[in-house]
């Protein structure tokens, strides 16, 4: 299976554990640049293990394993320093956690500092044109000093999109980003999903089945560790091919 | 009926210990106060007295002050560094095998009676820090910190590392249950902009954990200030003001145990309890001030 040139990341053979436990059983799937791609499937099923995988968050717990090949742009991230992976794949969680001991300001601005900038103007810049991209701008643009836990909880999810976008990554992955919140903030983030497809490449987990079709390009529906189906969106919820997804589609199981 | 008794007993029995806390408290300080009337008559010169010589009369508590001060506040910064290091190794650092063998040392550490530090700071550090430490620091003897030496080894530096030993495994415990509480998410957050692991423990689990720590410090500080027996059998007992480390001294814990029982006349009596009460109050100084500063973090979010 070789990579198709627009694919951003290509997983091949994908298996991971938690000590003896095997969370995903030989994944193999193709991200499209620039495109956005939901991962669907009932609690539990390896959804979020399998983003974690992506940007290699999930190596950090210590029982963790992890075997098989991701490639981004066609270079096995597992031959990148974890750092590089990370700068290009940023990651919004699915609870809201803006870093409490800093201001709304640094929350956007640490990823680039740590990047090593200095220049006070181009932070400033940056800070705004992400809060801009996470359309929260106008909210917090005369709070910029207050801690970002102040926020409300929309709004503090809206800051950790920022907070990853600051960085211009390549690829954001999305844990479930709108399931903690109202379903106001919630279009919100859906809408700002639908935003960034231009620029990145965009993986969003997701429970939520009618989100996955709003806003989603491809769909990848995952059962108890496995890839059951992965396709386009349309294509996959009009006509699954397979039974399991039809059954979770339709509300059957999950 | 029967419930709502039981809670006014509840609250009855809260109320009378914490009163009897107070209470207990409120008689300490008046006894140490009244006992101490005598020396309190020539008022500051008691605090800012620069001799002690007991059979000339001559009752000057600074030296005493001095030497609990430089060896208390020199082991907490020590400590601090190494608490704290040790904090972040176990909690971030090491395998779990490692952090559970280490953790348990440092308890043990933590539960040796200070009798039997001070007879280890006698037989192994005096002797260490008189034939390594001391002529080490010799060469740094141009900075009045390092200008002097004993021949015994028996100096301020020796109850500094001996209060460093001491004081270290309180800090590294409590820095550790504060690190251990930093949320995982707010870690993985950081890195997954990209962040190495110090930066991660820099800008997110200290500073999550600072209060924790802090309490942790103020602690070993509280602990430093007061510790006698160890302190005693190694610092010289020498009440004199020194610059030097490497020359003996003496704290105010130390000159109480050592000369109240041989105390004679009210004044020398008088003396040491004044003296007692000074370090009470610095002790509570320190604590008032570690819990202000916890509260003013509070009010800022
Ligand atoms: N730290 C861990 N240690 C052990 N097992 C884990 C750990 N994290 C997850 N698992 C297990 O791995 C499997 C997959 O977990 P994962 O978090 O990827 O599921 P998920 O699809 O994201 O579920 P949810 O929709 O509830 O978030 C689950 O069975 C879970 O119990
Ligand atoms: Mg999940």
């Amino acid at each position: 299976m070789a990579g198709h040139a627009t694919d951003k990341i290509v997983v091949r053979n994908l298996n991971a554990w938690y000590g003896d436990f095997q969370a995903l059983k030989n994944i193999n799937l193709s991200i499209k640049k620039n495109t956005i791609t939901a991962i669907l499937g009932p609690s539990g099923c390896g959804k979020s293990t399998f983003i974690r995988c992506l940007n290699r968050l999930h190596e950090l717990r210590s029982d963790a394993k992890i075997e098989g090949e991701i490639l981004l742009d066609g270079k096995s991230v597992f031959n990148m320093d974890p750092v590089e992976v990370r700068r290009k794949i940023g990651m919004v969680f699915q609870r809201p956690n803006p870093f409490p001991t800093m201001s709304i300001y640094d929350n956007v601005a640490i990823g680039l500092k740590l990047n090593g900038v200095r220049d006070k103007k181009a932070l400033d810049r940056v800070v705004e044109d992400s809060l801009k991209k996470a359309a929260l701008w106008d909210e917090v643009k005369d709070k910029l000093n207050m801690p970002g836990t102040s926020l409300s909880g929309g709004q503090q999810q809206r800051l950790c999109i920022a907070r990853a976008i600051a960085t211009n990554p390549e690829v954001i992955l999305f844990d479930e980003p709108t399931s903690a919140l109202d379903p106001i903030s919630a279009v919100k983030i859906e809408d700002l999903l639908v935003d960034l497809k231009g620029n990145y490449t965009v993986v969003i987990v997701t429970h939520n089945i009618q989100q996955a079709g709003r806003v989603s390009d491809y769909v990848a529906f995952f059962w108890m560790g496995e890839l059951v189906e992965f396709g386009k969106t349309a294509e996959v919820f009009e006509n699954p091919k397979e039974e399991l997804t039809e059954a979770y589609l339709t509300g059957r199981i999950g | 009926m029967k419930r709502a008794r039981g809670d006014r007993v509840f609250w009855l029995l809260a109320f009378f210990s914490s009163l009897s806390v107070i209470v207990m408290f409120t008689l300490l300080f008046y006894e140490l106060l009244s006992n101490s009337v005598p020396i309190w008559k020539d008022g500051m010169s008691f605090i800012t007295g620069m001799v002690w010589d007991p059979l000339k009369g001559l009752f000057g508590a600074f030296p005493f002050i001095y030497g609990t001060l430089l060896t208390a506040t020199f082991a907490i910064l020590l400590s601090t560094f190494l608490g704290v290091g040790i904090a972040i190794f176990l909690s971030e650092i090491a395998p779990s095998s490692l952090r559970v063998i280490i953790s348990s040392i440092i308890e043990l550490i933590a539960a040796i009676p200070s009798v039997i530090i001070g007879l280890w700071g006698i037989f192994v550090l005096a002797p260490f820090v008189r034939d390594n430490l001391q002529p080490l620091l010799q060469h740094l003897s141009f900075i009045p910190l390092f200008s002097g030496k004993t021949l015994s080894g028996l100096s301020m530096l020796t109850a500094i590392l001996v209060l460093t030993f001491m004081v270290t495994p309180i800090v590294a415990a409590i820095a550790r249950e504060a690190l251990l509480m930093v949320p995982e998410d707010l870690k993985e957050a950081l890195y997954s902009l990209g962040a190495t692991r110090y930066e991660v423990v820099r800008h997110v689990c200290i500073p999550y954990a600072r209060q924790g720590i802090f309490g942790g410090v103020i602690l070993g500080y509280g602990r430093a200030l007061g510790e006698t027996m160890a302190v005693t059998m190694v610092i010289g007992n020498t009440p004199s003001i020194s610059a030097s480390i490497l020359n003996p001294g003496y704290t105010m814990a130390a000159v109480i145990a050592n000369e109240f029982t041989e105390a004679t006349g009210d004044v020398y009596l008088s003396a040491l309890i004044g003296i007692a009460l000074l370090l009470l109050l610095i002790s509570l100084a320190v604590n008032l001030v570690g819990r202000m500063i916890v509260w003013k973090w509070q009010q800022e979010g």
